[in-house]
């Protein structure tokens, strides 16, 4: 079975659950960018939760379907479009040979995961089918799809239609949208005061923020504690000595713009970062339009557990109503 | 009266670079496939296109301001 892409949308790329294990090599991990959403729209169509799906940017492409299959649509609330007939999202459909699937105006969040019975089977690079453009990796021959792109996707019988996830397990970023953060080794360097209107503050999503790398602006600038320029750092009071970054980790070159590492990372380089965004609200992040008001949420590493501990659970009671 | 939506969320903007002319001016032709403005996202300048032909009336969204998806960003009369 085959999808065709008749208009790819805006960067609309495959993504799976990435490549850990190169990042110190300076390949990222890539992956879809709200995870949760990926394996959500896996298991409504029976996948493994892992398997490879379409996400789609702020607009959805046009798909035309060469064979039956059960297809989910999860994440941003993008309205679904089958044929000119309305889809409920975050719930199982089926489709016929020859169905388009085709999609509206954005109504909030900003990527949608179009997952398909079988999964996505174009080649894997190193270990995943994630599209990595910068490195050519996974995607279509490297890159994000285009119109006239035919896909190849898994032959399975596929389950039932109307498989649907509970409301109140779609998570969905609060306006403002909050996102906890856990400060980090490289803190001090900022003032008390510095430090405490970073969380103050409300910042906005800027429009250039994608998979590398969320930039916030809006807030005060960061002021920095007095120090002598170490040897091989830069001569900015937001340069360190390279260092190594994490995911979600948020650095602010210049004191001015923080920028939160995302999947398609830099592995490491010269500014600090002030600390990072706790696991459980890095998908969030993914779906988070341009000009979107944020609040950073001070916390320590036990609340940081106990989140990751609640996303695990919630995922667990997906899994088992879908069972 | 016919609106020109913007089909993304981001920056939007009139003219194709800070010192040009915006793209349409009150009672220019417009036709399908015209671009109208400029929305910028994740480091990329997307082209607004009318889908529609007419005569252009005027922008409804302002120059290097935020718009979300479906917002009216221009008006035009038949």
């Amino acid at each position: 079975m085959t999808l065709k892409i008749k208009n790819p949308g805006l960067s609309t790329s495959i993504q799976d659950l990435g490549r850990p294990g190169y990042f110190h090599l300076g390949i990222p991990m890539g992956g879809a960018m709200d995870r949760f959403a990926l394996r959500a729209a896996n298991t409504l169509v029976g996948n493994p939760e892992e398997a490879a799906c379409l996400e789609a940017v702020f607009m959805g492409p046009e798909i035309e379907f060469q064979a039956e299959a059960t297809v989910a649509v999860t994440g941003a609330d993008l309205p679904i479009d089958v044929d000119g007939n309305p889809v409920e999202g975050w719930t199982s459909f089926k489709v016929k040979a020859g169905q388009v699937l085709s999609f509206g105006f954005l109504v909030s969040g900003a990527r949608a995961y179009i997952a398909i019975s079988g999964g996505i089977t174009t080649p894997e690079a190193l270990g995943s089918r994630s599209a990595y453009p910068i490195g050519a990796l996974g995607g279509v021959e490297g890159r994000a799809i285009q119109a006239g792109d035919v896909l190849p996707v898994g032959k399975v019988a596929g389950v039932g239609a109307g498989r649907s996830v509970p409301t109140e397990l779609r998570r969905k970023p609060a306006n403002p949208a909050e996102l906890r953060v856990l400060p980090g080794l490289y803190w001090h360097r900022l003032t008390e005061a510095s430090g405490t209107g970073f969380f103050e503050d409300e910042w906005t999503v800027a429009p250039e923020a994608d998979r590398m790398g969320y930039r916030f602006k809006g807030g005060k600038p960061l002021e920095f504690v007095d120090r002598d320029q170490p040897f091989g750092a830069g001569a900015d009071p937001s340069n360190i000595v390279d260092g190594c970054y994490s995911y979600g980790s948020i650095q602010v070159p210049g004191g001015t713009e923080p920028i939160v590492l995302h999947r398609d990372a830099v592995s490491g380089g010269g500014y600090f970062t002030l600390g990072a965004i706790i696991s459980a609200d890095m998908d969030l992040i993914g779906q988070l339009q341009p000009h979107t008001p944020v609040k950073f949420v001070r916390v320590d590493m036990d609340e940081a557990l106990a989140a990751r501990k609640d996303r695990k659970q919630m995922l667990q009671r997906i899994r088992e109503e879908l069972s | 009266m016919s609106q020109v939506l913007s089909p993304l969320p981001g920056t939007f903007y009139v003219k194709p670079s800070p010192e040009a002319k915006p793209y349409k001016a009150k009672g220019d032709m417009v036709a399908v496939g015209d671009v109208i403005g400029l929305v910028e996202v994740m480091k990329t300048f997307i082209e607004v296109k009318s889908e529609k032909a007419g005569t252009f009336r005027e922008y409804v969204a302002d120059d290097a301001c935020p718009v979300s998806a479906g917002q009216p960003v221009a008006s035009l009369e038949f």
